[in-house]
Parts: C-alpha cells; structure tokens; sequence
C-alpha cells in the first residue's frame, strides 16, 4: 500500500501496519527533550500524575538555554529545580551550558533517523532534518510521556514540497522556507506534516535541512520530514540502512498538496514585521535603515550560517550605528568557527560574539530592543514583542542578507559571490 | 451566559502569554498579563463564564502551555475560533480547557456580546442564533470530560492512552 513517509515512519514505530492519515496511533517515544523554562511544570505534573519513576531515564535529555547564563533572578531556580529533578529520578542528560536544545538534539546523537522524538518546544520539528518524527508538546503531556514512554497522535497529512535545481549564490535555505511559508501562510500546513525532496534539498547539508525543518512550525505544521541519505548518516554518526533509506513518501501515496519550486528562479526574502508570513523579496524592501543585527538561534546559528555571514563581512566593517550580535548555536559550533576563522572575521568587523544558546531568539537577554528599532534576524519569529517592546519591527532574513544589512546599516541584496 | 472578548486572526502564544511572564513560578501570578499587549484591560475585565473568540489559528507559535493555563485560570469557559495550532489544541485539552471550532462564529459577532455554549449539542447561541461547532475526535473528548489529561490519568481510566 502506498504510504507517504511519516505513515511508514508511524507504521513502524507503532506496528500498525495499515496506519494512515486521520488514524490515531500510540506512538513509542524514543527520545524526548525538556527545557530550562519548562521544567518545573513538567516536574510539578509528573509528580501530581503520581509517578514515581521515569520510563527510561536514559531517553530522557535536559537542556539549559534559555536561561543561560542567568540574566535575571528568577532564572536560576529553574536550574536549581532541573538539577533536583536529574538527582532524583536520573541519571537522565543534562547539558548546562552547551548549546540551543534543538542543535544539541541531533548535534550530540540524542536523534536517530526514523525515531519518534518529543519536546517543550514548538521548534522541536528540527529533528525531522536527520528523519525523525519530532513535534513540541506542552507541559503536561511531557510529564505523561515521563512517566509512560508513550504519547497518542494522529497521523497527519502530508504536504509534498518538492524543490529541483540550484539555488543562486546569495540564496539559502532559509529563503526557500520562508518563500514556502509565504506561500502556505501562517496556518497553511496546520496539524500536516512536510515532506520535503527533489534534487536541491538532495544537494543540501543537514545543517541547511535543519534550517527548514525548524521553522516548518511557522507554517503550522506538526512535523517536517527529509528522507535520511549519506550526509544524514555521516552527520549521525549511524551507518545508513535501507530501513532507513526507504523512509521516503511514495510517488502513488496520497498527498494533500504538492508545491514545486524551481531553485534558480528563487530570490533572498525576507518576513516582514510582524508575521511570519508576511513575505517580500529583499530587493523590494531595499533601503530600510537598521539598528541591530542578530545572527544565530537553532534557525541559523550553525557553521555554515557564521561562515556565510564572515563571507559577506569579510575585509569590511558593520555601520557604525549598527550592533552586529552573533551567538553560535552551540559550544560545538562556536570553537569550529574559532578554530576556522570565522570569529575572527565576525569579531574584526565588528559584531559582538555572545556566548551560545537560545539569546536575543527569545527575547530574554543578549540585545533586546526599543520602541522604534528596527532589527534584521536570522530566527524564526518575528512575533509582537518578540525582541523587546512591541514598537519593535523584526525582519527575519538569511546569514548572507542579514550580515550584508549589518555592513550597509539598511537593508540591501546580499552579494552573489 | 458570557461575554465575548473577541481577538484576531494568527494569535500568537506570545500575545497570549508573553515570555517575560513565563518565570513567574504559578500560573495564578501570571494570569493578570493575559492578552497584555493586544488588550491590557482584558485580565481585569474578563469575568468567570466569558468566553473568547477568534479567527483562524489561534494559538500559533510557542509551545508553551501557559497560554491556556492563564485563559482558565482567569475562568474563561472556552476558546471559540475558527481553527486553533495543534500544540496549543492539545494543550488546552489537556488542561481541561473547552477549546470548539466553529467556522461561521466569527464573522457574526462583536466583542461583548452575550453567548452561550452547549458542549452536549456542540453548539453556541448569540442573539438568538445557533451556530453549529466541529466534534472534537473522541479520544480527545474522553480527556477533556474527564477534566483534562492529569485527571484522565490519575482516574484510573485507560481510556487516555489505548
């Protein structure tokens, strides 16, 4: 029977094997991810569910970022709390100060192709990058999942997105996923999952994947799905399996919608403040001065994002009205690109490198802004009041269009090098 | 009866709750920042039994499940839209939270005016109008008329999870 890939991905972690779309299946939680803002909830409902043990501490990973390093003083009782909770019921993961939960997932081999993974995050849709099933959850769901190692989902719809051809030097990954945000608006892939293939997201690392998986959630979507290949496995650290290979959504299964792009015609864009859909080709809103620039997030906090935003600033400097902040994703990421230079470059032109983790994304610490400003970010919302006060206009952009506004102190094309 | 406190189209979980308030460690001291920034009275104006009404995705955005937690402690008897984000849908049920699709609702009404909700007819009355609601798939109705989730579970029930 033909079956798109989270049906298959479903079918196996379920045995259920004539699941499909509509279907309610209880799904076997492979991993889960629980973070700094959320853990005393979870910790609260796990213990007036009654549990008294986890099931299985192993699967069980905590990540303190969001409030990391402290920047005000309610934030330390959450570690405090998060700390109690891995004393008691642990050894379960627990990273202190490493990075931005969804980066760490995959980047520390938390998520394996084909897993079912959950999180306290709607961004927890980044695993689907490696070929997991992974969607945010809430509190006390979570504490469910803890204490069962289960969680009922309906299996959603699929939504086909299939992007042929090579993308123009100054266009990334990002753009095309806020292109397809655009074009699905805010709710147009609600409770659906993505698939995403076709020969430019073939071509794609993981990291660029990623990109796409994180903000499939913008789009409302419950999940976003790459078929896992080479670079998949490589980056995993697994050797790839035809199990994991023939998770790929067939030609005859039934999808809802199919959107093509073709890369070469695709532009760099960017959401204008302040929805996530509100998108416009960069050259249109070319001009518009600036105040600050944010790189990083578990968006475009990676490698290969640092190193395209050091390509454009390179030999130049950021305008002198202008705060450049860049914060890796992660401890990984940050000692690769010092180790290749780019912090180098970054730091010459003039951005301040911040310590990794989730920063300025949410809005806690780290370069929070003013009635009036105006701020071009690499993140994956632009919510109302998102970075600062809700007079606060963000524009969500690629590394290269945002290190390329960070120089110019407006916004303007990124260079095709 | 309550009173409509009606919202736009693609609200977001931070309008709902923003994230300065996430750290307040009960639900009870973050309620009166409910809605702040699209309506800064609407925690102080809104009375147990009211009801609120929105366009489509309502819910959108974070997962945090503080944004149905603040609507019911402040005694809201049901989110009304016309579509809801998933996580926020599964959040609201879980909690015990009435949350009803009803597509013609919205554009019918006006902030302020007098509802009623029948959770057995699945329908809603104002001014003498009835106005037919979506059925919550029946997996989800056993949590929620449990009273959510935590009491699903703690009743012994299986019902919640096979």
């Amino acid at each position: 029977m033909a079956a798109t890939m989270i049906e298959k991905l479903l079918r196996r972690n379920t045995g259920v094997e004539t699941a499909k779309a509509g279907d309610i299946v209880t799904a076997n939680v492979d991993r889960v991810m629980i973070h700094d803002i959320f853990i005393p909830f979870v910790k609260d409902k796990f213990e007036e569910m009654g549990f008294t043990r986890l099931w299985d501490p192993d699967k069980v990973v905590l990540i303190y970022d969001h409030l990391v390093p402290a920047s005000q003083l309610d934030d330390p009782r959450h570690h405090r709390i998060g700390d109690a909770f891995a004393d008691k019921y642990g050894p379960i993961h627990v990273h202190r100060s490493d990075g931005i939960c969804h980066q760490l997932m995959t980047e520390a081999g938390y998520v394996k192709p084909g897993d079912v993974v959950f999180g306290t995050d709607s961004h927890t849709t980044t695993y689907g990058c490696v070929g997991a099933f992974s969607s945010g959850i809430g509190y006390t769901e979570m504490a469910s999942i803890l204490g069962t190692g289960k969680l009922w989902v309906r299996v959603p719809e699929t939504i086909r997105v299939i992007v042929d051809g090579t993308l123009p030097p100054n266009v990334s990954s990002k753009d095309i996923i806020l292109r397809l945000i655009g074009d699905l608006t805010a709710a147009g892939a609600s409770y659906c999952a993505l698939e995403f293939s076709g020969s430019t997201v073939e071509e794609m690392t993981v990291a660029s994947r990623m990109t796409m998986a994180n903000m499939a959630i913008e789009a409302g979507a419950k999940c976003a799905l790459f078929t896992p290949d080479e670079k998949t496995a490589d980056y995993c650290g697994v050797a790839l399996t035809e199990e994991m290979t023939a998770l790929r959504g067939d030609e005859e299964a039934h999808y809802i919608r199919t959107i093509r792009y073709q890369a070469d015609q695709l532009v760099p864009v960017m959401a204008c403040p302040s929805q996530v859909d509100q998108i416009r080709p960069v050259a249109e809103l070319e001009g518009r001065e600036i105040d600050q620039v944010f790189i990083g997030s578990c968006t475009n906090g990676r490698l290969e994002d640092l190193m395209a935003a050091a390509a454009v600033l390179k030999g130049k400097k950021v305008a002198p009205f202008v705060k450049l902040i860049v914060t890796p994703a992660s401890r990984k990421v940050y000692l690769d690109a010092l180790e290749n230079g780019t912090l180098d470059i970054l730091a010459g032109a003039g951005a301040v490198i911040t310590h990794p983790g989730c920063g300025l994304c949410c809005g806690r610490t780290g370069g929070i802004l003013t009635d009036g400003e105006r701020v071009v970010a690499t993140n994956n919302r632009n919510f109302l009041g998102r970075m600062g006060t809700s007079k606060v206009e963000i524009y969500l952009a690629s590394p290269a269009s945002a290190a390329a506004a960070a120089a110019a102190g407006k916004i303007v094309l990124p260079p095709a090098f | 009866m309550g009173k409509i406190f009606r919202f736009h189209t693609d609200v977001d979980t931070d309008q709902i709750i923003a994230s300065q308030y996430l750290l307040y460690p009960t639900v009870e001291e973050m309620k009166s920042h409910a809605f702040e920034s699209l309506d800064a009275d609407f925690a102080a104006r809104v009375q147990p039994g009211d009801y609120v009404v929105a366009g489509e995705n309502f819910g959108c955005g974070s997962s945090r499940e503080q944004a149905p937690a603040v609507l019911k402690a402040l005694g809201v008897r049901a989110v009304v839209a016309k579509s809801f984000a998933r996580i926020f849908f599964r959040n609201a049920i879980n909690i015990g939270l009435p949350v009803i699709v009803c597509k013609p609702l919205y554009d019918h009404v006006s902030q302020g005016e007098e509802m009623e909700l029948s959770l057995d007819e699945g329908t809603v009355t104002v001014n003498g109008t009835v106005y037919p609601c979506t059925k919550l798939n029946p997996y989800m109705q056993t949590i929620l008329n449990q009273g959510g989730l935590l009491a699903s579970l703690n009743g012994g029930e299986e019902s919640a999870w096979e």
